[in-house]
């Protein structure tokens, strides 16, 4: 199951992040400084599971920008791994070739976030606590 | 829904986004961001009313302003109202500053409810999900309270569009785990599972995420689901991989919905229909099959896709764990991915593998891997990956392959990362103990352990070497021998000294005979490290020292040379100071009989599941709380299972150094010598945590130690568990559990015992009687490493016990530590005579849940018996006395236990009643007379006790001036036989 989404910039700039559990925002920020810290400090030799207390964590770096995606113990790692692809596509070819910078600086701000393409089908259906449909919308007012 | 072009943007807030962006500093951010707030304000304040456009245009501005941490305290209003707008791209905006700007308390939620409530019953697909997607996103119970009631109608009925329908089943399972209590279950359930076979995959995939959670809580409601997702997952996977067009990913059909499916079935057994299972056989073996064709691309993304269903696909093969020929594929396919290059798909080849090494069926094709699953121990570049190695190398051991395992898990264990070491330790410790086919090399690798890795080797992991050394005497001259080699190295860890300390003391002995390690050089050896140690190691080498005294007569003089020194004498530390005056006087005063009895050899310790053990599981073990929860808790406690063990202080440790001797009791050594009992050594080694201070050698914890057979396990399933978490009132408690009434019996006839046990919590009982007072002795013990919290136990007197009987209990503690134990005094008197016993109830939670039990005291109205004494005479003169019908009561039963007439003695006595001898002419018959005492009369009791070994049976026969207690007493003793 996964319970945390998150968007960290190599800096350690959280530019994104959903929870689907309860976590309060004074300890989110601590939660999110040692989980970029974790995935950081990795080769790209290593494997892109981390196990970090009692769940574990699934990262992809894209550039400067890593995705990483908190699940706990019986969720399939491969498939939570590849759904960060999946989604990062989404970005892609919404924002058409999406880069950190885009995710970051991005001038414009759409409101349309009902567009509708093969892709994104995964995304919706996919998430167990959904709604990264929102979280899309979201990210969209933070470009 | 409408896609709208990103022309339609708005340009004020665009300009105002890049003037932002183009702030040289932080304050030029902030100035500018005030005379934008400074602006909406007077907008949202002005006479002018705003079009739906500017509303959303300034709400968006606020959004973003608090989107770059400003805090945000008008709009809300402005936003609500966007709710109601008509146009998508204004409705959207507010939902989106409801959900990410409104707190649940808010006042508006009435509103925001209400625009809700309209959008869910427009029938405009669009709006029906965006409302849906604010529910969910805003989660909390009031939603919940208002809705949850609406969308599980909103999700079965006929008309919902398919976007509507997925947003619904998300939205409630966002409900459902957030308060399960708010989704009301109902006919719609049925219909869910139906919702599997729906046209559309997003409203499947949907459906699945709910299925599985829901029939978590009621499997049978949804058993259903199992053929129908076995024959949807068989759809998709016999698929070409074009079929499902928009749910293809990279010629995959549905990767991700397929692993649902799958998850889901793990959720149940096999099914049980041939049929269905026929094809879900098939499916798995489509999978396998599928894993060595050729890929349909040559992407990543693909093959890890493909993946993804093979990895979930073994795990439900692991799950059922009943197809050896699927298990064993599975196996294979996964030694081929031990080779990947890839990093990502080798660490979950370990780690699947490590799952079906405990199955039978595939344990010996796991085997055929060592060498290479070995060759990643050594080679892997990724500590995460190594560490999966070396939990499988742990999983594939057996007796056959023990030696080679253990032997490249000591390897690696010097080059090891710091954070994995104490469990590879723990480890080896524990395949060391289990495989071990000759002790000597149990000795060597536990040896070889604390050599290189001593500072990971924990408490558990040396006393559990000495536990075997001193059980076995075929191996105590080897490990004598062996840890006086150890003890040679210049450098040798503190645990080293500690165990070669022990060892030494016991059977330094066996290797006296040979001049290299006479007796002087062992103690010279000893003592050379003696400085170098901690107080803990030196107060256990003193007492190795002093059991030199008797082993070695001839080192007396140099050791009592040592204990006599000043720093040892006027040691700073108590301990060891009070060690070397007792060492040192015992050693001058008692005789050599005396010193011989008080340091004799350590008995055997009793065989327990390995602490060690015990240790592992709770690393591992599903007491640690998840680190999400844990953040919520406190900060100080952050490192669960990453971290180590909280290990207590050495001296609060009952560890053998400390009272290896037991002679801190003994006041002074000229009192009788305590014997070198088992019982101290029994609580250290127990497998419960050894660390509480409370757990020390109390008199109560010997007492209980030597308990009699305890009693039967209870599952835990007879804890109640009641919902309501608010603390019921004292007299609000539940029934007692069934075998209450059985485990008041063993009571009735002993005083002390362990009253109840199960897996969290044992009781035992002291306690104690005399004239119509009675004083009890409660014993809460945790068995497990986690703290109760709330602990209270209360004794209740049910109907008009409370006139009869007065307990006053102290209050306990409400935390009771992992492992700890808590006492519990109960002051009793009794008032008249009582017939039923009080109740005692213990509530606690223990994990986040709320466990609860009743059980009966164990006061029966015999406890406060006054034996009496009388001729035969005075009693058949007093039995006749007592000859009003209902005085006497009368019981022919047959015996349940072997008639033993010291054992029936045993248990009379133990009623409370004296037994008069030469009173029945049958010299087999028991006769017994005694008062019972109560604060408002006194009721004399005469007993005869027939036994017919014949016909295995008994007659009893009771006569009191009180009827019912005849009767009580009757019913209460003739249980006993």
């Amino acid at each position: 199951m996964i319970k945390f989404f998150l968007m960290v910039n190599k800096q350690g700039q959280t530019r994104l992040s959903k929870y689907y559990e309860h976590v309060e925002i004074s300890k989110r920020t601590l939660l999110e400084t040692e989980v970029i810290k974790s995935c950081l400090s990795r080769s790209s030799e290593q494997c892109s599971f981390v196990e970090y207390k009692d769940f574990k964590l699934i990262y992809r770096q894209y550039a400067a920008l890593f995705i990483v995606v908190g699940v706990n113990d019986n969720e399939n790692e491969m498939a939570v791994y590849e759904f960060i692809h999946n989604f990062v596509e989404v970005l892609d070819e919404y924002f058409s070739r999406v880069s950190e910078l885009d995710v970051s600086f991005s001038e414009h701000l759409p409101v349309a976030c009902g567009k509708a393409h093969s892709r994104y089908n995964h995304i919706s259906a996919v998430t167990q606590e959904g709604f990264l449909y929102e979280a899309l919308a979201v990210l969209e007012l933070t470009l | 829904m409408p896609a709208v072009s990103k022309g339609d943007g708005m340009r004020g807030l665009a300009v105002f986004i890049s003037d932002i962006r183009n702030c040289k500093s932080k304050e030029a951010e902030i100035k500018r961001i005030n005379k934008e707030l400074a602006n909406i304000r007077s907008k949202f304040k002005g006479d002018k009313a705003l079009d739906g456009y500017s509303k959303k245009k300034y709400v968006c501005k606020l959004l973003f302003i608090f989107l770059l941490g400003h805090d945000i305290d008008f709009g809300h209003m402005e936003a609500v109202n966007l709710l109601s707008s008509n146009k998508y791209t204004e409705k959207q905006i507010g939902y989106l500053f409801i959900s990410v700007l409104v707190n649940s308390n808010s006042e508006l939620i009435r509103l925001i409810n209400n625009a809700i409530k309209n959008d869910l019953a427009s029938r405009n697909p669009t709006f029906m999900c965006l409302a849906l997607h604010c529910i969910a996103n805003v989660g909390s119970r009031e939603m919940g309270e208002a809705f949850a009631a609406d969308i599980p109608r909103i999700l079965v009925a006929g008309d919902s569009m398919d976007s509507v329908k997925q947003s619904a089943a998300l939205c409630l399972l966002r409900l459902y785990k957030a308060s399960p209590d708010l989704v009301p279950m109902g006919e719609w359930t049925a219909r869910v599972v139906h919702l599997l076979n729906d046209q559309h995959m997003g409203v499947v995939t949907a459906a699945v995420s709910l299925i599985t959670c829901l029939c978590k809580k009621n499997p049978d409601d949804f058993k259903t689901c199992i053929s129908l997702a076995v024959s949807r997952l068989s759809r998709i996977v016999s698929s070409a991989s074009t079929d499902l067009q928009d749910y293809t990913y990279y010629f995959v059909p549905a990767p991700w919905l397929s692993v649902k499916l799958l998850r889901l079935l793990q959720c149940y057994p096999p099914p049980e229909d041939a049929a269905v299972k026929g094809r879900l056989v098939e499916c798995l073996e489509t999978v396998l099959n599928k894993a060595q064709e050729p890929p349909k691309s040559k992407k990543v993304q693909h093959s890890n896709a493909k993946n993804a269903i093979l990895f979930e696909t073994i795990s439900l093969i692991i799950h059922y764990d009943s197809e050896p020929n699927l298990l064993v594929r599975a196996c294979n396919q996964l030694g081929q991915f031990l080779q990947h290059r890839e990093t990502n798909l080798r660490y979950l080849a370990l780690e699947s593998m490590c799952t079906l090494a405990s199955s039978e069926f595939s344990h010996e094709a796991v085997k055929t891997h060592i060498d290479t699953v070995i060759n990643a121990l050594k080679t892997e570049r990724d500590v995460s990956v190594r560490q999966r190695a070396a939990d499988l190398l742990y999983a594939m051991c057996d007796r056959s392959n023990a030696k080679q395992i253990v032997s490249e898990m000591l390897r690696y264990l010097e080059t090891a990362d710091y954070a994995i070491r104490e469990e590879i330790v723990l480890k080896v410790a524990i395949l060391a103990e289990k495989y071990a086919v000759d002790y000597s090399w149990y000795v060597d690798t536990i040896l070889n352990l604390i050599r290189i890795a001593g500072d990971y080797v924990s408490e558990e992991v040396w006393y559990r070497v000495l536990q075997i050394v001193t059980n076995r005497d075929d191996v105590q001259g080897y490990a004598a021998k062996t840890v006086f080699e150890a003890l040679q190295a210049p450098a040798c860890h503190e645990n080293m000294v500690k165990v070669g300390g022990y060892i030494l003391g016991e059977f330094g002995n066996l290797i006296a005979g040979d001049p290299r390690s006479s007796p002087p050089v062992q103690f010279s050896l000893l003592h050379s490290k003696f400085h170098l140690c901690s107080v803990a190691t030196r107060a256990l080498l003193l007492s190795t020292y002093i059991k030199f005294i008797n082993l070695f007569p001839e080192t007396k003089a140099t050791i009592q040379g040592v204990l006599r020194a000043g720093s040892q004498l006027r040691n700073a530390d108590v301990e060891l100071q009070q060690r070397a005056v007792e060492y040192l006087t015992l050693s001058s005063v008692a005789s050599t009989d005396v010193l011989a009895t008080v340091l004799e050899e350590m008995p055997p310790f009793p065989e327990r599941e390995s602490s060690i053990l015990a240790k592992l599981k709770r690393k591992k073990g599903p007491g640690a709380a998840s680190a999400l929860d844990d953040s919520r808790r406190d900060t100080s406690n952050s490192d669960i299972n990453g971290g180590v063990e909280p290990t207590p202080s050495t001296v609060s440790t009952p560890s053998p150094s400390a009272d290896l001797l037991g002679l801190r009791a003994a006041p002074s050594p000229a009192a009788p010598p305590v014997p070198v009992g088992g019982n101290l050594l029994v609580d250290v080694f127990s497998d419960g945590p050894t660390a509480q201070p409370s757990l020390g050698p109390t008199p109560e914890e010997a007492f209980l130690s030597e308990l009699e057979p305890p009693a039967p396990e209870s599952p835990m399933a007879l804890l109640a568990d009641p919902a309501p978490a608010a603390d019921p009132g004292p007299e609000d408690i539940g029934p007692p559990i069934p075998e209450a009434d059985e485990l008041l019996n063993k009571f009735v006839c002993k005083n002390s015992g362990v009253l109840f046990e199960n897996q969290l919590l044992q009781i035992g009982v002291k306690s104690e009687f005399r004239q119509n007072l009675g004083r009890m002795y409660l014993f809460y013990g945790n068995k497990t490493s986690v703290q109760f919290q709330n602990f209270s136990p209360t004794v209740v007197h049910p109907g008009d016990l409370q006139t009869q009987l007065a307990v006053q209990t102290k209050r306990v503690a409400a935390q009771v530590d992992g492992g700890a134990q808590v006492q519990q005094v109960l002051n009793i008197e009794c008032l008249r005579d009582f017939l039923t016993p009080p109740l005692l109830s213990v509530r606690f939670r223990y994990g986040g849940t709320a466990q609860s039990l009743t059980l009966k005291l164990p006061v029966t109205i015999n406890k406060f018996f006054q034996p009496t004494e009388m001729a035969a005479q005075d009693f058949f003169q007093r039995w006749k006395q007592l000859s009003l019908p209902l005085q006497e009561a009368q019981k022919i039963f047959k015996a349940n236990h072997p008639m033993d007439a010291e054992v029936t003695k045993a248990k009379l006595l133990g009623f409370g009643s004296a037994l008069l001898d030469n009173v029945d002419p049958n010299p087999e018959n028991f006769v017994g007379a005694g008062i019972i005492q109560t604060k408002a009369l006194q009721v004399g009791c005469l007993l005869r006790l027939e036994p017919n070994v014949q016909a295995q049976m008994y007659r009893l026969t009771l006569r009191t001036s009180k009827e019912p207690v005849s009767r009580h007493l009757c019913e209460l003793l003739a249980q006993q036989f």
